[in-house]
């Protein structure tokens, strides 16, 4: 086994090297510019590009005519977004977006508001971070254009029931964008079963590139269209200008039909990993929680709080393991997670999470390995902690009047 | 973000972690932070003819705040009650080589000290005084 052990997938994933043998060619030897109409070089870019599409649309089941390319999936949200406002502004200004939302689409919506363009609701999830599709039929207005809802959380992996927004909004004629950058690629994701008009993802998620993603727009029933945001060229059916990047979406495409044949498979061995990690390291210690929805999650996702410990503090001790904190102390703001506050966990609690992000390249010994180190490193700053010894000296610490500063 | 040296060691090897017996004589004990800030820290001293003989710490938080008050509880060993006093958050900082994002670690660790000696003061001040 080698150290250090990397469980940071829902951040970004290793490039699978079926997907870089794929993308070689395309450096030195198939140069050209997809857009090049009238020579060799252009054709081979072309066709390599059509063919990565139906990849992706594949995986989608959407058309091969619906993808736009774009750098990644925060550009993706951006388009959506900011495109939808624009091509709408005179049906309608409200857009439904939810709380737990990743930051390229909440901070498109306020910097929206921030221009008044737009309107936005932001509804609140459940306990284990849903959305409830009802709350979405309720808050839908006469002047609302777009409801923007995730596929799966970014921190926690709890699935939203998307098929049934997807439905609502249908219904309601509202155009339906799904950030589904952490789903695709993992769970099956259908654009006409879920009734998604617009859907944002990326390929350094799923084993492909970074520097690459997609906005699915749909083509038919209804027609949707947005105003591209970058001007120049009128690449991608004049959505998205710019020279397409033939190395990358290759490599986008063959990261896409390599997800579709491994899923089934690779769902089963996630998930039996993750379910052990998460049974053996809860029932070694006390007072942890889990963050998120028991079952309806992403099959590689576990988000777990340990009570009377700092998520910080916890990462460092586990140096040789790459994980993720929902503490403040790792980023530069000093509120921890926006999205553990809105499921209700205390704030707490919510600097005491650690994200674990199981993937492809992941083995049984490396899990043996972190089940171990966790136990190991919780127990170790837990006899640290003032917080634990006053718990084990039957203090409520609600009911301490502590100095906040 | 990297950590200094000087951190990683007193997060691996913290000095004189653990607790006194808050009602001990000698001992004065100051808890400051709040758990939804995320840091807590605990520093206690043992204090014998106004030298601090002992101290101990416990801290919830990040590395930082717990190499910093490890390194307090360094530093007050030795003391006299007034020297203590003059232990300041940038000489923590300094030590430690604390990046701007955790200054709050030692300002917290310089805090503890001065709860820690005013809650010996309070009670040295309120117990019965030898009568030669």
């Amino acid at each position: 086994m080698k150290l250090p052990i990397f469980l940071d997938n829902h951040s970004t994933t290793p490039m699978d090297p079926q997907v870089l043998e794929a993308m070689l060619p395309y450096f030195v030897e198939k140069f050209g510019n997809a857009a090049s109409r009238n020579h060799a070089f252009g054709w081979a870019a072309e066709e390599a590009v059509d063919q990565a599409r139906k990849q992706i649309a594949k995986l989608i089941k959407a058309d091969s005519k619906e993808i736009v390319f774009t750098s990644g999936a925060t550009e993706s949200d951006n388009l959506a977004l900011k495109g939808v406002v624009e091509m709408y502004k005179e049906k309608g200004t409200h857009i439904i977006t939810s709380s737990t939302e990743h930051r390229a689409v909440l901070d498109t919506a306020k910097s929206l508001e921030a221009k008044g363009l737009a309107t936005v609701t932001y509804l609140p999830v459940d306990k284990y971070g849903m959305v409830n599709p009802q709350d979405v039929e309720k808050a839908i207005t006469e002047k609302t254009i777009l409801i923007s809802v995730m596929l799966a959380n970014n921190e926690i992996g709890t699935i939203n029931p998307i098929a049934e927004i997807g439905k609502i909004a249908k219904a309601k004629g509202v155009l339906f964008h799904c950030d589904a950058t952490q789903g695709v690629g993992k769970i099956p994701v259908d654009v006409q079963a879920m009734g998604i008009d617009l859907m944002s993802f990326s390929a350094h998620k799923i084993y492909g590139p970074k520097g690459v993603g997609a906005l699915y727009v749909r083509k038919r029933n209804p027609r949707v269209r947005i105003v591209a945001q970058m001007d120049g060229g009128g690449h991608e059916r004049g959505m998205r200008s710019g020279t397409l990047p033939v190395p990358l979406i290759v490599g986008f495409g063959k990261a896409c039909e390599l997800c579709e044949q491994e899923m089934t498979t690779e769902t089963a061995r996630l998930s039996k990993m993750r379910d052990r990690l998460q049974t053996d390291i809860m029932a070694a210690l006390e007072e942890s929680y889990l963050n998120g929805h028991p079952t309806n999650r992403l099959p590689g996702n576990l988000n777990i709080s340990f009570a009377y410990v700092e998520g910080e503090s916890l990462l460092m001790g586990m140096k040789d393991i790459a994980l993720s904190s929902g503490s403040a102390c790792t980023s530069a703001t000093l509120e921890p997670s926006y999205v553990l506050r809105a499921l209700g966990v205390g704030t707490e609690l919510a600097h005491s999470s650690i994200r674990f992000g199981l993937g492809r390249f992941n083995t049984d010994e490396e899990i043996d390995y972190t089940i171990k180190k966790v136990i190991e490193i919780v127990t170790k700053l837990r006899e640290m902690s003032p917080l634990y010894e006053m718990a084990k000296e039957g203090v409520d610490l609600k009911s301490v009047q502590w100095a906040a500063h | 973000m990297a950590y200094s040296n000087k951190v990683v060691d007193h997060f691996n090897n913290p000095r004189n972690m653990g607790s006194f017996k808050k009602d001990e004589e000698g001992v004065g004990t100051g808890m400051v932070g709040a758990p939804e800030c995320g840091d807590v820290m605990k520093l206690q001293i043992k204090v014998q003819n106004d030298t601090i003989v002992d101290a101990k710490f416990k801290t919830f938080g990040c590395g930082s705040a717990i190499a910093s008050s490890s390194l307090a509880t360094e530093w007050l060993k030795g003391k006299t009650i007034e020297e203590a006093q003059k232990i300041k958050n940038t000489d923590i900082v300094q030590e430690l080589n604390l990046p701007p994002v955790k200054i709050h670690c030692s300002v917290l660790a310089e805090d503890a000290i001065k709860a820690a000696l005013a809650d010996y003061q309070k009670k040295s001040d309120t117990q019965p005084v030898d009568i030669k």
